[in-house]
């Protein structure tokens, strides 16, 4: 069965997108990257090290050949820092797909949606391919399409909960009405809610927290992967009627 | 003497010294940063990466050099 996952005209293998922080290092990352079958990492804009000029990268890792790099402005409390990051991101190798993620509350790390629309109509402009991170809110999500997000990426719990899909519902209504994909991103705890994601009709997961703060985060990159992909097939194959009572599996004739 | 062909400047929100005259490829041959793996903003514009060899470095010139590392 025909599938594709499709971003901003990019087609990707896995619907899977991991984020590359937290681990204990590089080795780590690149190992567990490798163990979610992911093609689409996100990555951050920090300063160079100017006083190691031995410190090793994370493109010695990861090669963003290989793997597409996403890059994110995670930390950016409003839309000039986003704004200056995204075009620095574009400036290190050609970016132009991006995330976008403005934040508005250091505890909770909820979306500014004001700045993030803000932001998301200028990237547009500027030709960006802008995936968002929001809230889980209908009406936010269809004015991000609405003005060009490439896809819509509702938060599932807050940013390294681990909480789980909080709101079902809004996650649903939000995958019905949009055309750009939707990707869970941020509050993902363990590989069920990757599924239930997935089950919802989402078309993508995106997880950081969930794997690296795991005791064993290769092995939970490998879980993350399954259960996409099981969710996913769910999803197509379309779940069976919820009856109210018990309906035997064996046929009643021919009883002995 | 030497020291009179110097000039200050601010990298990364550091002082930081370099001969005067210096391009921004060179700056990045002297720290061992790859071309391809950063980008550079210099007094709040971005630099064309094309140009590196051509954009001189001035005194008090605020430099910020960045790369891609791990984050969500």
């Amino acid at each position: 069965m025909k599938d594709d996952f499709i971003i901003a005209k990019k087609k990707f293998i896995s619907r899977l997108i991991v984020g590359t922080g937290k681990y204990k290092n590089f080795q780590q990352t690149a190992d567990a990257i490798k163990a979610s079958g992911t093609d689409m990492v996100t990555v951050a804009v920090r300063r160079v090290n100017i006083t190691d000029k031995k410190e090793p990268t994370l493109m010695d890792y990861i090669d963003p050949k290989e793997i597409t790099y996403l890059p994110n402005t995670a930390g950016c409390y409003n839309s000039h820092d986003a704004l200056r990051t995204l075009r620095l991101a574009r400036e290190m190798g050609g970016w132009k797909l991006v995330k976008l993620e403005v934040l508005g509350d250091k505890k909770t790390l909820y979306p500014n949606m004001i700045e993030t629309i803000k932001s998301t109509e200028i990237l547009v402009k500027e030709g960006f391919k802008v995936m968002v991170y929001c809230i889980d809110d209908p009406i936010m999500s269809k004015k991000l399409e609405d003005i060009g997000a490439s896809a819509i990426m509702p938060l599932a719990a807050p940013i390294g909960s681990g909480l789980g899909i909080q709101n079902k519902i809004n996650i649903k209504i939000i995958k019905k009405q949009s055309k750009v994909p939707v990707i869970v991103d941020a509050g993902v705890g363990e590989a069920s809610d990757a599924t239930i994601a997935m089950e919802l009709g989402c078309d993508g997961v995106l997880i950081n927290s969930a794997i690296a703060e795991a005791k064993n985060p290769l092995l939970m990159a490998e879980a993350m992967k399954f259960a996409v992909i099981a969710g996913r097939k769910s999803y197509l194959a379309g779940r069976m009627k919820k009856r109210e009572f018990g309906n035997a599996s064996s046929p009643k004739n021919n009883l002995i | 003497m030497n020291n009179l062909k110097k000039i200050k400047i601010q990298l990364n929100g550091k002082r930081y010294q370099i001969k005067k005259g210096c391009s921004l490829k060179e700056l990045l041959r002297i720290l061992k940063k790859n071309n391809n793996k950063v980008a550079i903003e210099m007094n709040g514009e971005i630099a064309d990466k094309k140009k590196y060899n051509k954009i001189f470095l001035k005194k008090s010139d605020k430099i910020e050099i960045v790369q891609f590392i791990g984050g969500g």
